[in-house]
């Protein structure tokens, strides 16, 4: 494979190769889906696998791309691939169907082959030929079939990415119905106490879950991040009075840092709920942001009763039979974020407490579309 | 110089080391701990941030060697002061905002985010680290020259100082400066120049009128050695100052510390207001030296013995002391600030890749600092301020067309901007480190390498627009996106893809 350029195995072989490399030069684009710039992108490498003058590449209603002579053909590759389109294998069309008043042209004929996606035709390959050989159209049905084979790659690859962006929205849908009644209980109490901080609550409880509900955008910054953090926190304490503690140290320069939406709020959800609740005399929570010039480091500490180590691993290692749903989504979020290096670090031990650390780099590459 | 003024002099600026390491060692305790998510989540306002930028851009040239140019060679010097100030107008205009809101931490990031090319980011990245070097340089000079006048130890040991409390400051985890402590830097060396000339000027020169009447009475005139080609050397020294600033690396990234492009703005319209402000003491301190000192003794440290030769006595040496706290405050600031940008540069894309990110870190301060010393004792005697203007002729050689180009037009490409990178980079490094080495040449040839803006700038605005032309196919795949983010007010809400701005929240 790697000798040198004579020794590179006969002529079949080399054809081959020269197929192959043809090919593979389609697949990343193909993988985008069937538009106007992916179709000019590898319309001329699909002319060189058919070798023939002319082909055109359309969807089911207008031509996206054309390659090779007599361009002005190029306006009834619409009405060809309509045609073609209703009924799925490759036809021969002579030159009378698409005439362009020229009888010297050189495209006597068209060979049309649908491209699909699973059942649905989405658009046709078109080779214009002198002569349409039972070779040329066998060549044509191929390369449409492997073309179609990478759109319907290509279609997986985002419905996968669709199944995540569902997956976070339903986890950010999810904020705990324990939470929503235990919230409701707390400040129903106030009502007649203390109508003020009744009021003053049931506005924070509306703005935190109005900042859970969000749609736009996947990141935030941690100054937002904390003071929904805050919102939770108050309602919080409004259940658990003095029981529940919180110390905040942080460097204001890491206050603008990017993150994902609801990264760190699981995390304090998760210490509240799991680390300091069953503690009857409480505990506190406490949340450091610190900055590291190119990183920031947050943590959040609680002095609650700690965990199996063993079982955080299995959380992050994506076992859903547990409870911490939120510590292995943040986990995932971060990493796709920022990349592998960043996942969360967890410390603890039954009896113990835990702490949680999360780096944030400042600016990274991969946050934007 | 006298022994009480050295002996002062000794407490005064051991008194600002330790206080510099003290903040970078408990630095993290005065950050604010409280349980007030009000107090704790409240961003630094443009005020703060603008004096902290300020204080750690107050350099051993601004406190020390613009004061001693002016006396020595005359009104032409006041560019100095004026262009290192007005260069924030230029960043005001045309950068701050953008920047801001490219959420970019330095250049590099800035260069990759814009032009989605690593590449890119790898040739900033030297950039980044050659800049601060050269501006690294004129501090440790600075700090061997007060030293040694004030002690009469040789000129390593101010350096060595300097170098080994950043080292310790940074390896100490202080690793990037507190804005607080940065902000609270300025007022010191603010009142560290204001009060010796104010003393100076109640007891000795009858106020301000005869401090003006003073300095019209000093020969102005006379035995200033402008050159053959003074009026290019000016040209370049405006186009170097203006145009640099906008690229240095311990200014950039104190633009993060902002909420948006509104607050980056208004940070730089209060540093331009603190700048002026200080600014205007240095050509005072020139004015009443020529008067004093008749333009005698090193450039760097007329001002240094002003308060002695116009005072005398203990008053004069305890103001010589606090102008030496001062100088050694500006010293450690903005070095650490510089040592910060490299060691973040080498320890992150050099070092990282093998070795763990603190360790990493660390080792590339030790390097910086290092590299620095070497170069300081190696290089000849410029002048501080004019070693230090050379520095911003190679960020206004680069940065500046990178930064322009970058948001204000559409076309440039990763090999256009690598290209002018490398060809503005190129030749203003070529001229500073001849510079340095003490080469000279005669007729223009020799201005040009004295100040080489004016001639290297358009060259790499040429060679960026040449290339991303030639090389239009290579524009950046999300461009029209990026430029949206780069200029559109975070109030408004459009799609900026992937990143949901501020404050928009319905």
């Amino acid at each position: 494979m790697f000798g040198r350029r004579g020794q590179f195995g006969s002529q079949a072989d080399r054809t081959t190769f020269r197929t192959l490399h043809t090919a593979s030069l389609m697949t990343a684009t193909l993988r985008d889906g069937l538009s106007r710039t992916t179709a000019e992108q590898s319309v001329r490498h699909m002319r060189t696998l058919v070798s023939a003058p002319a082909v055109a590449v359309t969807d089911t209603e207008r031509l996206l791309a054309w390659d090779g002579v007599r361009s002005a053909h190029g306006r009834h590759a619409a009405d060809l691939a309509h045609e073609v389109s209703t009924y799925g294998a490759a036809t021969v069309v002579p030159h009378n169907r698409f005439d362009c008043g020229d009888a010297q042209c050189a495209l006597r004929q068209a060979i049309v082959a649908p491209l699909s996606v699973g059942e649905r035709v989405v658009g046709t390959l078109q080779v214009f030929t002198q002569q349409a050989s039972a070779g040329r159209v066998r060549a044509a049905t191929e390369v449409a079939r492997w073309v179609s084979a990478q759109l319907e790659l290509g279609e997986l690859d985002s419905s996968r990415q669709r199944l995540m962006a569902a997956e976070v929205k339903a986890l950010r849908a999810q904020i705990s119905p324990h939470f929503v009644y235990n919230s409701l209980t707390a400040i129903a109490s106030f009502v007649r106490t203390d109508p003020d901080r009744a009021r003053d609550l049931l506005i924070d409880f509306a703005d935190f879950t109005r900042y859970s509900f969000r749609k736009l955008g996947d990141y935030t910054t941690l100054e937002e991040e904390l003071s929904s953090i805050q919102r939770y926190l108050v309602l919080e304490q409004a259940r658990f009075g003095s029981r529940l503690g919180v110390t905040l140290q942080i460097a204001p320069e890491v206050l603008p840092v990017t993150i994902p939406v609801l990264s760190l709020q699981p995390l304090v959800e998760n210490a509240v709920r799991h680390g300091l609740a069953p503690k009857p005399e409480g505990g506190s929570v406490t949340i450091s942001a610190r900055d590291l010039d190119r990183e920031a480091v947050i943590t959040i500490d609680d002095d609650g009763v700690g965990e199996d180590p063993e079982r955080i691993r299995r959380v992050l290692s994506g076992d859903a039979t547990l409870d911490s749903v939120g510590l292995a989504n943040v986990d995932e979020r971060l990493r796709s974020s920022f990349g592998d290096d960043y996942g969360l670090v967890v410390e603890t031990a039954p009896g113990a407490g835990t702490r949680v650390t999360v780096r944030v780099p400042k600016y990274a590459a991969g946050v934007r579309p | 110089m006298r022994d009480l003024a050295g002996t002062l002099s000794v407490i005064a600026i051991a008194a600002v080391a330790l206080l510099t390491l003290a903040v970078g060692v408990f630095g993290l305790r005065i950050s604010r701990t409280t349980s007030d998510f009000y107090v704790a989540s409240r961003t630094v306002g443009p005020t703060v941030n603008a004096a902290a930028i300020s204080g750690e851009y107050l350099s051993a040239a601004s406190f020390l060697g613009v004061a001693g140019l002016i006396a020595a060679r005359g009104p032409d010097m006041l560019w100095y002061p004026v262009g290192w100030t007005a260069g924030y107008l230029v960043l005001l205009l045309f950068v701050a905002a953008p920047l801001r809101r490219s959420r970019a931490y330095t250049v590099p990031d800035f260069a990759e985010f814009r032009l989605e090319s690593s590449a890119a980011r790898s040739t900033s990245s030297v950039l980044v680290v050659l800049i601060a070097v050269f501006y690294l340089v004129p501090q440790l000079r600075g700090a061997g020259l007060t030293v040694q006048i004030l002690t009469g130890a040789p000129s390593w040991v101010g350096a060595g100082i300097v170098g080994v409390v950043v080292l310790v400051n940074v390896a100490a985890g202080g690793m990037r400066s507190i804005t607080l402590v940065q902000a609270v830097q300025y007022w010191i060396k603010l009142v560290a120049l204001v009060l010796p000339l104010a003393v100076i000027l109640v007891l000795r020169s009858g106020g301000v009128h005869g401090a003006i009447h003073r300095i019209h009475a000093a020969d102005w005139g006379s035995d200033w050695a402008p050159g053959g080609h003074s009026l290019y050397l000016t040209y370049s020294l405006i186009a170097a100052t203006f145009l640099g600033t906008m690229g240095l690396p311990h200014v950039v990234v104190r633009y993060y510390t902002n909420n948006d492009g509104r607050t980056a703005r208004r940070t730089t319209v209060v540093v331009i207001a603190l700048l002026s402000a200080f600014y205007v003491l240095p050509p005072v301190y020139a004015g009443l030296a020529r008067g004093y000192l008749h333009g005698s003794g090193n450039t760097d440290t007329i001002i240094l013995g002003l308060p002695s030769a116009v005072l005398g006595g203990q008053l004069g040496d305890v103001l010589t002391a606090v102008l030496a706290a001062g100088a050694f405050a500006a010293f450690l600031s903005t070095s650490s600030g510089l040592v910060v940008s490299v060691a973040g540069v080498v320890g992150q894309d050099v070092l990282g890749r093998r070795i763990d990110a603190v360790p990493a870190f660390r080792m590339a301060a030790m390097l910086a600092t290092v590299g620095a010393l070497v170069l300081t004792a190696a290089s000849s005697g410029l002048s501080v301020a004019h070693a230090v203007e050379l520095a911003f002729a190679v960020s206004a050689s680069t940065f500046c067309p990178l930064l322009l180009l970058g948001i204000w037009w559409r076309g440039l490409t990763g090999p256009g901007a690598i290209a002018g990178l490398v060809a503005g980079g190129g030749l203003s490094v070529a001229a500073v480190v001849a510079a340095s080495v003490g080469a000279t040449a005669t007729g223009f040839l020799g201005d040009v390498l004295a100040q080489p803006a004016l001639c290297t700038v358009p060259v790499a605005f040429v060679v960026m627009v040449g290339v991303s032309l030639a090389t239009a196919r290579h524009r950046p795949e999300h461009v029209a996106r990026t430029l949206v983010r780069l200029h559109t007010p975070e109030a408004i809400q459009v799609d900026r893809g992937g990143f949901r701005a501020r404050g928009s929240m319905e």
